[in-house]
């Protein structure tokens, strides 16, 4: 992890939080700016360009969402939100708002870490698909729609594929099922859990060694899905 | 009879009134013979001795007169300011009761009890009367001291008017002045008094003054006087016969007379009343006002009817019971309840019927001196000229018979005519008449009166013109048959008039029944109603239909003010009622509205729902036609539907209370578990986290790497425990709030054990999972958050109290309309005792296990699953250990 460092903002009240993830973010190599209020992280994320944001939903002075949704009017960064544990709707609301991810207060360093991770390699991937996908033994070319597994090749329906490559495209991160259904079905379909819910099992059973224990195609209950690739940093 | 005997009952009525006596304030009547005789002057003098003994005297409304004496008094005293009242088009000034209560003295001087208030001013009064003012006022614990003249007497009316020949149009009922505290009569020689009148000390207003020379005469002054008198000495007697009677209830009160006042429809009924409840009075004896509802009384006009109402109130305010009895005639009826109520005198009016007619049909009072058995009657002479005859019996014909009965009636008379052409040649004229006879008596048994009647003549008719010679003529060739006509007639009309009578009793009688019925099925209906709401809506329903009117319940808010129910109007429900008046009736406990003596100009009646504890609300009825609520059976009924309402009401809330109280002990004793479940597990960790974290900061440097790392890690997993512990706490509040939502959707088992099983994946590393879900399992309606919490808090319990590598086990089946999951794990199993306990707040399968966890888990399981309308289980699993069943309602597949 010795590429240039990246760059991560964390728009936090709680200075002791503040603090252990500093320590924790520092000891991984990524260069930390603290800011306290909401104001003074928007001033930074403009000064500093940052890598990531990490911020939490309830600020002093103004709401997380209204920050995200300020800063997504300008700027691409990822952002991951810090959450003390909340209802299933607010975390939508977030990830509605703009915010790529969230992680619950109390959180452990690997979960954190794992998001940032995550959440980095979007941005360096920019808004380009994964070429090539790896789930397990499968490997999964997106662009030229091929699927291969440890039995042979594996016929995944276009529809599929499009669910695919929109979770792929920030893997790792959750995908709200309304998102998912906007990019592949349309906007004028965002009700139709059923459709999507029908979908993630034939993608289910057609990749994943045991479908009843997904390791892949993560349920996020209430929210959408995350798709987990292997991570190399990943215990 | 039973009701006779002396009881606790009375003795305790007694002591009652005493009680609510001593909490009201006391008052005090300057009673006098007639205007004049210095009774306001005599009220002043006393006002002023009190005042200067330091008593909080206040002027509510005292009438000066124009006298300079009075008027000098009065400056010396406390007034309140009055009402202007605007009554056609003149401002006059009336006593202000708000200001009154408001300002609350000790004494409050208030003249002319008698007075009436100006109903239709603006604004118009609380009350008709100036003594419901007073009695409010004494209620609200004022004392008040008044004035009253002996014409104004209620009972002595008409024996007033009989003496000066003007009728008082302003009267107060006896029992005002019967409950007055202190009664001080001003008694002024005639002569004194047309000696004061002369002198222009008495005030007479000039639209009075032609009826003063009639009315100040010696002699009128005289007998008001001997009134006055006796009416204050008669106080005194019944004073200390009371005395008497709390002495030795049961001798006073076997020797009780009963006095019976047998009323009709015409003008002397007035007359009766009053004349009852003098006699009742004299005799100290206990009155009731009899009217009795024979057939033909029943065909009166509906203003005739209405009469009744107005002479059964008018008893009812001198102090009567009032009773309304059903019978073919009077004078049997009468004698009946006489004997059932150990009646010692009836009083009836003068026969009405005399000559001939009386021995046809004799009168109520002849036929009650023939029979009268145990009883006295005393029959009333008919004042003067206001002996008109009896109302008539007012037919009213569309009530009574379609007009295809007299079809009817014509059909049989050509039938029997048929069969008697058929007859004729066997049978001798006699003979045929019979089947004339038995045609008529058919048809006035089926027909009623009117078509049976018709038929009577058309058959006699028929048979004249066909049978009697010369035929085919209505000549008659021998005398004899005009004896048959008569006699056909006769029986045909007595048959049909009989009938009729007892189609109409039954109707009556019917309609009783009917009555009574409802107010069971209401009461009934009431008794399996939860909720007040569906009560007010139950209780509505059930009025309106009874009394066909609009009703409604109202009920207070926390802070007493009455409010409209919420919610949309059901049918019968009566919207706009008057809240004020409503208000009053709540507050004081009394009916007020149409037909009573309060508010009357309102057009609906409001009465009080009393239960044990005070009125719990107010029923108001807006009637569709008002007799359906003035009649006093009527009125009596709406009472008991009121008193059932209040009844039924009142179980209710006193089993809330209970709930209440019962949810609050059990709440208490929750929150301290609570409190010490939660300081155990808290403090567990917490003394976990400090204790490594201490040591990690002091000694840090010097540790071994791995100890180091075994420090951290403990922080870190006592810090989920915690985390886990306040999530679960937090969770089972917004449950059991009930602020939960459920965001239900279909979702397929597997889903949400897939979810389940990833969000537990670490604490599940040490146990394999076994998943038996069949292929064709139906989706489950669900919220998919809760429900995945409830298989991660079964998997979690599984994995924290089985030893590592056992295996947990995850099944569902159908069972419609439901879904069985079932967690099944290897381990020790349930701890022994009724498994339902495991999933009440903070159990745990043992004591102070070592592992944390407040044993909200299971809780927060079955609060989750009960949400989604499904139940869950603890049992014993099919290898020894632990097995946990909830069931989730499957989706309906929408195409």
């Amino acid at each position: 992890m010795t590429q240039a460092m990246h760059l991560i903002v964390i728009i936090e009240d709680e200075p002791g939080i503040r603090k252990v993830l500093r320590v924790l973010l520092e000891a991984e190599n990524y260069r930390v700016v603290e800011a306290g209020t909401a104001e003074r992280g928007e001033i930074e994320v403009r000064a500093h360009k940052p890598d990531l944001l990490l911020v939490d939903l309830g600020l002093p002075d103004e709401d997380g969402l209204t920050l995200i949704r300020h800063i997504r009017e300008w700027s691409p960064v990822p952002v991951v939100v810090l959450s003390a544990r909340t209802m299933e709707s607010q975390k939508v609301a977030a990830l509605d708002a703009g915010a790529d991810d969230y992680v619950t207060k109390p959180f452990s360093a690997a979960e954190l870490l794992a998001r940032v991770r995550a959440g980095l390699r979007r941005a360096s991937r920019g808004a380009d698909t994964l070429p090539l996908l790896s789930l397990g033994e499968t490997r999964i070319d997106l662009t030229r729609r091929v699927a291969v597994g440890p039995t042979g090749a594996i016929h995944l329906t276009p529809l599929e594929y499009r669910v695919l490559d929109c979770l792929a495209r920030q893997s790792g991160m959750i995908v709200t099922a309304r998102q998912l259904l906007r990019e592949v079905w349309g906007p004028d379909r965002v009700g139709d859990t059923g459709a999507l819910r029908v979908c993630v099992k034939g993608l289910r059973d057609k990749l994943e060694p045991d479908p009843r224990r997904p390791q892949f195609l993560v349920t996020e209950a209430g929210i959408g899905y995350r798709l987990r690739t292997r991570d190399p940093d990943d215990d | 009879m039973a009701d006779d005997r002396p009881d606790p009952d009375r003795l305790l009525a007694q002591v009652q009134a005493e009680e609510a006596r001593a909490r009201r304030g006391r008052l005090r009547v300057f009673f006098g013979a007639s205007a004049g005789v210095g009774k306001t002057y005599a009220m002043l003098e006393a006002a002023l001795a009190a005042k200067a003994a330091g008593t909080d005297v206040v002027v509510g409304y005292v009438e000066p007169h124009g006298r300079h004496e009075t008027e000098r008094m009065l400056e010396t005293l406390e007034a309140l300011p009055l009402q202007p009242v605007r009554y056609r088009g003149m401002v006059r000034q009336e006593l202000n009761l708000d200001a009154a209560l408001r300002r609350h003295p000790g004494i409050l001087l208030v003249d002319e009890l008698a007075h009436s208030n100006l109903v239709d001013g603006e604004p118009p009064p609380r009350h008709a009367k100036r003594w419901q003012d007073i009695a409010e006022l004494c209620d609200a614990g004022i004392n008040v001291w008044t004035t009253l003249n002996v014409q104004h007497l209620e009972s002595l009316n008409d024996l007033i008017a009989q003496i000066t020949g003007a009728r008082q149009r302003e009267t107060i009922p006896d029992h005002v002045l019967d409950e007055a505290d202190e009664i001080e009569l001003i008694d002024l020689p005639p002569d004194d008094l047309l000696q004061r009148l002369q002198q222009g000390k008495v005030y007479l207003s000039d639209q009075v003054a032609t009826a003063v020379e009639r009315f100040f005469r010696k002699p009128n002054l005289m007998a008001l006087r001997e009134l006055a008198l006796r009416r204050t000495a008669d106080r005194v007697d019944a004073a200390a016969r009371a005395q008497g009677l709390a002495g030795s209830p049961s001798r006073a009160y076997l020797a009780r007379d009963r006095l019976l006042v047998a009323i009709g429809p015409d003008a002397q009924a007035e007359q009766l009343v009053r004349t009852g409840k003098r006699i009742a009075d004299a005799l100290d004896a206990e009155w009731t006002a009899v009217y009795v509802e024979t057939p033909s009384l029943q065909r009166l006009s509906e203003a005739e009817r209405d009469r009744r109402v107005d002479i059964l109130r008018l008893a009812e305010s001198l102090g009567a019971g009032t009773v309304t009895l059903d019978g073919t005639t009077a004078a049997t009826a009468l004698i009946e309840y006489a004997r059932t109520r150990g009646t010692t005198r009836v009083l009836v009016g003068e026969p009405k019927r005399r000559g001939w007619q009386a021995l046809w049909r004799p009168s109520t009072a002849t036929e009650l001196v023939k029979r009268a058995k145990g009883f006295d009657v005393l029959v009333v002479a008919r004042q003067g000229e206001e002996a008109t005859g009896r109302a008539k019996p007012h037919l009213d014909v569309s009530r009574e018979v379609p007009w295809s009965r007299y079809g009817w009636a014509a059909a049989i008379t050509a039938v029997c005519t048929g069969v008697a052409f058929l007859m004729d040649p066997t049978f001798s004229e006699t003979n045929v008449a019979m089947i004339y006879v038995l045609g008529a008596t058919i048809a006035g048994l089926r027909l009623g009166r009117g078509p049976g009647t018709l038929t009577a003549i058309a058959s006699v008719a028929a048979f004249d013109f066909f049978f009697v010679p010369p035929r085919m003529t209505f000549q008659v060739s021998d005398a004899q048959y005009v004896i048959t006509f008569l006699v056909m007639l006769a029986v045909t009309l007595t048959i049909g008039n009989l009938m009729a009578n007892v189609r109409q009793q039954n109707r009556v009688a019917g309609a009783r029944e009917r009555r009574t019925a409802l107010l069971y099925a209401m009461s009934r209906e009431l008794a399996g109603t939860r909720g007040s709401d569906n009560m007010a809506r139950v209780a509505v329903r059930h009025v309106a239909e009874v009394f066909d009117a609009s009703a409604v319940v109202l009920t207070p808010d926390s802070s007493g003010r009455l409010q409209y129910p919420a919610g949309s109007a059901d049918e019968g429900s009566f919207r706009g009622a008057d809240l004020s008046v409503a208000q009053w009736v709540f507050d004081h406990g009394q009916r007020a509205g149409l037909g009573t003596d309060t508010l009357p100009a309102a057009p609906a009646v409001y009465l009080p729902l009393r239960g044990a504890r005070g009125a719990l609300g107010v029923l108001g009825v807006l009637p569709a036609n008002r007799r359906r609520v003035l009649l006093p059976e009527q009125r009596h009924l709406l009472e008991t539907f009121a008193g059932q309402i209040a009844l039924a009401w009142e179980r209710v809330a006193l089993g809330e209370e209970a709930a209440r109280s019962r949810i609050a002990a059990e709440s208490e004793s929750l929150r301290n578990t609570l409190l010490a479940s939660i300081s155990h597990d808290l403090r567990t960790p917490l003394a976990v986290i400090a204790g490594a974290a201490s040591t990690l900061a002091r000694h840090g440097a010097t540790l071994e790497p791995t100890a180091r790392k075994s420090l951290a890690l403990s922080i870190e997993e006592q810090a989920h425990e915690m985390s886990n512990l306040i999530s679960n706490v937090l969770d089972l509040m917004r449950l059991e709030s009930g602020r939960v939502e459920l965001r239900c959707d279909t979702h397929s088992v597997e889903d949400l054990v897939g979810t389940a099983l990833h969000r537990l994946e670490p604490r599940l590393q040490h146990h394999p999972v076994a998943i038996d879900l069949p292929d064709d399992l139906p989706g489950v309606s669900v919220d998919p958050v809760l429900v995945s919490q409830v298989l991660a808090n079964l998997l979690d319990n599984a994995a924290k109290y089985t030893p590592v590598g056992t295996r947990i086990r995850i099944a569902a089946v159908a069972d419609a309309p439901m879904v069985r999951v079932v967690v099944e794990d290897e381990g020790p199993g349930l701890p022994p005792g009724d498994p339902r306990l495991l999933f009440e707040k903070f159990q745990r399968g043992s004591e102070e296990s070592p592992v944390v966890g407040a044993g909200l888990g299971l809780a927060i399981c079955s609060a989750i699953v009960a949400a989604h309308g499904g139940e869950i289980t603890a049992g014993h699993g099919t290898h020894g250990g632990a097995r946990f069943e909830f069931t989730l309602p499957v989706a309906v597949v929408t195409p």
